[in-house]
């Protein structure tokens, strides 16, 4: 008898994902994130609970299941409510696409993909899964019935429409190169022509990963939440087990966001360097490693943004959403489409365009870090005398 | 991006909407206030049309408490003053005293109240450094300032035994001489502060989104803040030359080679540069008085009971935050007959409904830290 049907496997993937993403969440990510931003800071980060403080999540969520759970007198109850569960549900259904890994075989005739589903739309899919989860954030700014909460739903309401345009853009030039939008094939294909689309789309990955810090709320665009302008903004009046959802919803936005990343733009479950024969034991490694390994550098860094930018002003973050990065993705994908238009059928168009992204995208760098060596140097001839130490 | 080009005009066109202003309570409890300050807001979306500073939260009534102690009994109340920066509190009115009493401090209590003031600068300004960082979502700053403010407070624990409220002078000098050893530590971390300072300016100066966020917030022009009364690092952003160090040297200032920095756009990202700047000056006026420091007396000659002639007297010094000054006026008994405290904060904060208008609730923000208040000295 065969109990582990493919229906039965996809089960047991959901519940494995259900279960596992928020305590991943609560454990690694948010110890990780304290540690590694309390390294930045001078300072130790939670180390009391547990070895090492690496029970400090549990501690966190009986914190949070076990508190009061406050509605504000004259909110919006049912839409109060609904917010956090509106926040957490679509960044959790998005999991089911991420393709964390090829087929696994898990006994002598029975193997299964390490992925709920392949749908032939999936990354339209989780586009539009996504974006649900702003409704939460309005909803629980509008529905909370306090100022700042408001002012923090609309600011949310704003920047996330309008980053999803230039992550749109981003992901379209992708798509010219890949043809398909599923994530499994997305994958395959970087894997076919040997070549990680990150380097033709170096742009477009610049451009998918800041708007993808600006959807998830994150440092330098925190706008939502800014806690020393707004007080927390949006969750101002959230508590307990609402809002752990809230916090919940963030973190598993941040986890697709850096898994569409990798499987877009690096190559998914792939070991780096497949034709370099030198370095063919990186293919011992699981692909499922792999892939873990590459979410969690973009996990890091957006740790490593939150401890290192001021927050942008409102209007300069629509102002570089709209005058700047939606420009630049259009500019992007008329650039790609004329690479592969120039060399049909092949994939040197993409090895040239590649080289070409990445001379200019190093002489961008050596003129910024010029620019700023000479705005340094302004500034320290404008200083009074003796100010510095001699070195 | 200027100033200009953001402030977008809203023309008197009929809308479909009934739009009105929102009115905001900005504080007492805000995490940005620095303390208890509400601000009364009317906001247009987000763009400030007026902002009404309500303060009073802390009052004390301190003034009034001068007159009821005996003029020593005076100092702790200084402290509770500007808590950030007890010593120059302390300075301020123990100068007005000794100007009362006519006293000369000897020579060592001066090196070591110019030594507690610049260390009790750098504090304040470290202080503002951090909460003005975390207002504009730069949190790293704030713990690699306080870092160093508590090697200052520890400087202050071991010279009075207190880290926040100093008490730490005497009216006509000191009240202890410094613990063996305190210089030579003082001296190390002297020599180490300027590439600490480094680590600060490494992560705001030249940072793009902290310029954007400071460049051309809350301009105002030198004659603007010398009308409105305002002093400090204020001022000096403005394109005025003004320090009472300079301009009217008390202690031993005169003989000190410093330079004072200014700026003259007058706008956030000045005032910030002022400061780190101010900063720096610090420590060459430290090493300066670490330098000249020789034993001997701390305290001058003072009565028992200081029973000053009947006479008015204003002194002033120029603490971390501008003119801090003191007036008083005897009655020839024991204690001041009215002592008026000249608080650079509370006439700073003037200036913020000013600054604030037609920018938006997050440049609001800035500018409260910019303008570095500290709501003790504010309400007293």
């Amino acid at each position: 008898m065969k109990i582990l049907t493919p229906t039965v496997l996809t089960y047991i993937k959901v519940v494995l994902l259900v279960a596992l993403v928020p305590a991943i969440v609560g454990f690694v990510i948010v110890l990780m994130e304290r540690r590694f931003m309390g390294f930045m800071q001078v300072r130790l980060g939670p180390n009391r609970v547990g070895p090492k403080g690496t029970l400090q999540g549990l501690a966190d969520l009986v914190k949070l299941v076990t508190k009061e759970d406050v509605t504000p007198a004259r909110a919006e109850g049912s839409v109060h409510f609904l917010a956090p569960v509106l926040a957490v549900i679509p960044a959790l259904t998005a999991l089911a696409l991420i393709p964390f890994g090829p087929s696994v075989r898990l006994s002598r005739n029975v193997s299964t993909p390490l992925y709920v589903t392949d749908i032939n739309i999936g990354l339209l899919f989780l586009f539009a899964i996504t974006s649900i989860g702003v409704y939460g954030i309005i909803l629980g700014g509008w529905a909370s019935n306090n100022k700042y909460s408001l002012l923090g739903g609309l600011r949310s309401a704003a920047q996330l429409i309008s980053y999803e345009v230039p992550m749109g853009l981003a992901l379209v030039s992708v798509l010219l190169m890949t043809r398909s939008l599923s994530l499994v094939e997305i994958v395959q294909r970087q894997e076919r022509i040997h070549l990680w689309f990150v380097f033709p789309g170096l742009l477009a990955f610049f451009l998918y990963f800041v708007s993808g810090v600006a959807e998830t709320n994150r440092n330098p665009f925190d706008l939502p939440e800014a806690e020393s302008e707004l007080v927390s903004g949006f969750n101002t009046e959230y508590s307990g087990v609402k809002f752990a959802f809230f916090f919940l919803g963030e973190y598993t936005a941040m986890i697709i966001i850096s898994c569409v990343a990798v499987t877009v733009f690096f190559g998914g479950w792939l070991s780096p360097f497949p034709s370099v024969k030198a370095l063919s034991f990186l293919k011992l490694v699981p692909p499922l490693v792999w892939f873990l390994i590459k979410t969690g550098v973009f996990l890091f860094a957006y740790i490593w943004f939150r401890s290192t930018f001021p927050r942008y002003r409102f209007d300069q973050l629509m102002a570089l959403g709209w005058k700047w990065m939606i420009p630049v993705g259009l500019v992007n994908i008329v650039i790609v489409a004329l690479a592969i238009l120039a060399t049909p059928g092949r994939t040197n168009g993409m090895v040239t365009l590649a080289w070409i992204l990445g001379a200019i995208f190093v002489l961008l760098f050596l003129l910024a870090r010029l620019r700023q060596a000479l705005t340094r140097r302004d500034r320290l001839a404008a200083e009074p005398a003796g100010a510095r130490a001699p070195r | 991006m200027t100033d200009k080009d953001r402030v977008v005009e809203h023309p008197e066109v009929p809308t479909l909407f009934d739009v009105q202003e929102m009115e905001l309570n900005f504080g007492p409890q805000h995490p940005s206030t620095h303390g208890v300050l509400r601000l009364v807001l009317k906001v247009d979306g987000e763009k400030i049309l007026e902002a009404k500073p309500d303060v009073g939260y802390l009052h004390r009534g301190t003034e009034k408490l001068f007159e009821t102690e005996t003029y020593p009994m005076g100092i702790p109340h200084t402290d509770r003053m500007d808590y950030v920066a007890a010593a120059t509190n302390n300075h301020a009115f123990c100068l007005t005293i000794e100007k009362l009493l006519g006293v000369e401090v000897p020579r060592r209590a001066q090196l070591i109240r110019v030594i507690l003031d610049e260390l009790q600068r750098l504090s304040s300004h470290l202080v503002w450094l951090g909460t003005s960082g975390i207002d504009l979502g730069a949190v790293t700053p704030f713990w690699y300032a306080f870092r160093e403010r508590e090697q200052i407070l520890d400087f202050f624990e071991e010279y009075c035994g207190a880290r926040l409220t100093l008490n730490s002078m005497r009216i006509g000098g000191l009240p202890f001489d410094l613990t063996p050893g305190w210089i030579e530590r003082l001296s190390d971390f002297v020599d180490d502060l300027p590439a600490r300072i480094d680590d600060y300016e490494q992560l705001l100066t030249d940072n793009r989104i902290w310029k954007r966020r400071t460049v051309g917030i809350g301009v105002i022009s030198g004659e603007e803040c010398i009308e409105r009364g305002l002093t400090g690092p204020l001022l000096r952003a403005s394109g005025v030359e003004w320090d009472l160090r300079r301009a009217q040297p008390y202690e031993c200032y005169e003989e000190l080679d410093f330079a004072i920095p200014t700026r003259v756009n007058g706008d956030t990202y000045d005032r910030y540069i002022v400061r780190v700047q101010e900063m720096r000056q610090s420590v060459r006026i430290l090493r300066q008085s670490i330098d000249r420091l020789e034993p001997g007396e701390i305290r001058g000659k003072v009565p028992r009971v200081i029973k000053p002639p009947a006479e008015e007297v204003y002194a002033s010094i120029e603490s971390p935050k501008g003119e801090l000054g003191f007036y008083c006026v005897s009655n020839g008994t024991n204690r001041p007959y009215r002592m008026h405290c000249r608080p650079p904060s509370f006439i700073n904060l003037q200036a913020l409904p000013r600054l604030a208008k037609g920018h938006l609730i997050s440049d609001l923000v800035a500018l409260i830290g910019t303008v570095d208040i500290v709501l003790g000295e504010v309400d007293r």
